[in-house]
């Protein structure tokens, strides 16, 4: 019998059934209902609409009041004058501090951009499970979810504290505090996407490692590299917090690199830490200059990330 | 019960008559009837032993690969084919938990032992894959990718060598508007030829294919394969296929890995007409895997 059984499964490729299974039939089991799932569809798919129009709505809301009262502050003087020295000018944009912000948060790009992409190159190619890849990804970890005011503290102890001053480059430091760990994560997990085979393409052309890893891999996803390198510089763009304790602000232009008015010697005007000030103060030719800056940088990072979307909506497929 | 094929139990074919038509092999296969012993040996592997961190894969293989011969190795999913070859130009280094045990001779020296170059070794074993994989640039940057990491060369000695790499892969007359369109623009066959040229443009020894045409139409599948036969003449070339007509058409040795090791391995024609082994006979009838 059971040689009888093997034949016949051997039989299977010249056309008997491959697999002989005792000739039972089931009762069909009782249907789940219908009416039932299309119930729960309709709750499920009722209560993501109710919460995705919610968070629009308020998102919305506060794009709408910016606009509706900062439109008014946007003329020319506001992009070419430094803020108002006193109440009494009429005169003043906040030119100074859209530089200000500009360099400050370019700076920390340069520090924490480069670092945080060499970093994540390690996480995904280098050290991926090993122990120092499992600490480091753990700390990034930890490191994104610190409150930013904490690393403003931190950037303050480190650097406004030793220097006896305040400083543009001590908010740089702050907000690319911020940015390393994003960027770290981000690339490793666009590098994680790369599949493997490249990889193995690469090296059993007989390239080393460092070679495939920057000439083959990060090409393959610079899209979704650079994207991430924008969303992580959008990401600090408008931060506060971190600045307020190492940057402060400025009524001036900054004026070069040292000095008090200096990107490293003194308090240099920025965009966040003057809305701040403007719309605690007083005055309403004030307040309506900090709505106006509000409306600069929500148009600016929401157009930032927009453009990167647009360029690299590929970024993550090869 | 069991089903109709009961009644008239089949008797065990005799192995003469086991082989399909269709697997009939080519006349002009070589491998019947040389003196395997006195052909040059490119590579000789030796109590080969693979492991998966614990798991073991490989168990003691033991093959000579034939300068300038087409070597099949075939065998069940799950057999150890790609874990072989993978050894071979030490690929496998790329994972941490892997580890190869044994000897793989290659032109006197042990290419598993820690002196060897790698970046050398891999120059002269070249390796096409599965899935074809472009690296994400120019069909002619793709084709350079080796030749400019193992070769000092003029800039009209550079486009030669590519053009001729890309003839010699049978898809000149497919790219030549093309080169410098980026590589992962063409269709999976042309990928895969382009795979193909990038790797043989490097000079190497030997090519080792892992199933280089199960991604790909039966079309581009035959130019690969004549292509494989022209290839021979210059390269000794290591074939792992799962398609039994394919070794049968341009292999000229064939090995049959079953369960991590090598159960049978000869001349191609003896493999598919006379198989020594009842593993392998019922494995290249069609009765498993
Ligand atoms: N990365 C891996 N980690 C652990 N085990 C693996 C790994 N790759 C393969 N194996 C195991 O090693 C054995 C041989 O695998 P291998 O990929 O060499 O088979 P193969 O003969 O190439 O199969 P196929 O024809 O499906 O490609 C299998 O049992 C498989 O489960
Ligand atoms: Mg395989």
């Amino acid at each position: 019998m059971n040689s009888h059984r093997r034949q016949a499964i051997e039989r299977g490729a010249a056309g008997a059934p491959l697999c002989a299974v005792a000739d039972v039939r089931y009762a069909p089991p009782r249907r789940r209902s219908v009416a039932r799932r299309k119930a729960t569809d309709l709750v499920i798919k009722g209560f993501s609409w109710i919460g995705a129009s919610f968070g629009i709505a308020v998102m919305g809301f506060i794009v709408w009041e910016v606009v509706v009262r900062g439109a008014g502050a946007l003329d020319w003087a506001f992009f070419t004058q430094p803020t108002p020295q006193d109440v009494t000018s009429s005169a003043g944009g906040f030119a100074n501090a859209i530089v200000g912000t500009i360099v400050i948060t370019g700076v920390a790009a340069l520090i924490a951009i480069p670092m945080g992409f060499l970093g994540g190159v390690y996480l995904a190619e280098f050290g991926r499970n090993g122990r120092i890849a499992t600490g480091v990804r753990m700390i990034a970890n930890v490191v994104m979810g610190v409150p930013s005011i904490i690393v403003g503290v931190f950037a303050f102890a480190i650097i406004v504290k030793p220097l006896q001053h305040y400083s543009g480059f001590a908010g740089s430091v702050a907000l690319a505090f911020i940015m390393l760990p994003v960027m770290a994560r981000t690339t490793e997990d666009i590098l994680n996407l790369v599949p493997n085979e490249l990889r193995e393409s690469g090296l059993a052309m007989g390239a080393p490692r460092w070679k495939v890893t920057l000439g083959v891999i990060c090409k393959a996803a610079r899209g979704g590299l650079i994207t991430g390198a924008s969303l992580a510089i959008v990401r600090v763009a408008g931060e506060t917090a971190p600045l307020l304790f190492t940057v402060l602000s400025s009524p001036y232009w900054m004026t070069g690199l040292f000095g008090p008015g200096g990107f490293f010697g003194g308090p240099v005007a920025n965009l966040t830490k003057t809305i701040y000030d403007f719309s605690g103060s007083p005055y309403p030719q004030w307040q309506e200059l900090a709505w106006g800056g509000a409306l600069v940088i929500i148009i600016a990072v929401l157009g930032m990330n927009i453009l990167v979307r647009l360029l690299f909506q590929r970024g993550k497929q090869w | 019960m069991v089903g109709t094929a009961v009644d008239e139990p089949t008797q065990m074919q005799s192995s003469a008559t086991v082989i399909p038509p269709r697997l009939e092999v080519a006349e002009d296969r070589r491998g019947a009837g040389e003196d395997f012993a006195a052909l040059p040996t490119e590579i000789s592997v030796r109590k080969l032993d693979f492991f998966y961190g614990k798991e073991q894969a490989l168990f003691g293989n033991h093959i000579e690969i034939k300068k300038n011969r087409v070597t099949a190795v075939i065998g069940p999913s799950g057999c150890g084919k790609s874990t072989h070859i993978r050894a071979y130009n030490r690929i496998f280094n790329l994972y941490r938990d892997q580890k190869a045990k044994g000897e793989i001779l290659f032109d006197g020296a042990n290419v598993l032992s820690s002196q060897i170059d790698l970046l050398d070794l891999r120059r002269r074993i070249g390796m096409i894959f599965q899935k074809p994989s472009p690296f994400p640039m120019t069909v002619f940057d793709n084709v350079a990718y080796g030749l400019r990491q193992h070769y000092r060369l003029s800039r009209s000695d550079l486009s030669n060598r590519i053009e001729d790499a890309l003839k010699r892969s049978a898809i000149w007359d497919e790219v030549k508007d093309k080169l410098h369109q980026p590589g992962n623009a063409l269709s999976g066959g042309q990928q895969q030829r382009l795979c193909i040229a990038r790797a043989i443009a490097a000079e190497p020894d030997v090519l080792l294919m892992d199933e280089p045409c199960s991604a790909i139409d039966p079309v581009a599948t035959a130019k690969i394969e004549e292509l494989i036969l022209t290839l021979k003449s210059k390269y000794t070339i290591v074939l792992v296929t799962h398609n039994m007509q394919q070794a049968a058409r341009v292999s000229d040795y064939t090995a049959f890995f079953f369960q991590g090791r090598i159960v049978e391995f000869g001349p191609t024609t003896k493999i598919f007409s006379n198989p020594a082994e009842k593993q392998t006979e019922e494995y290249i009838t069609g009765r498993f895997g």
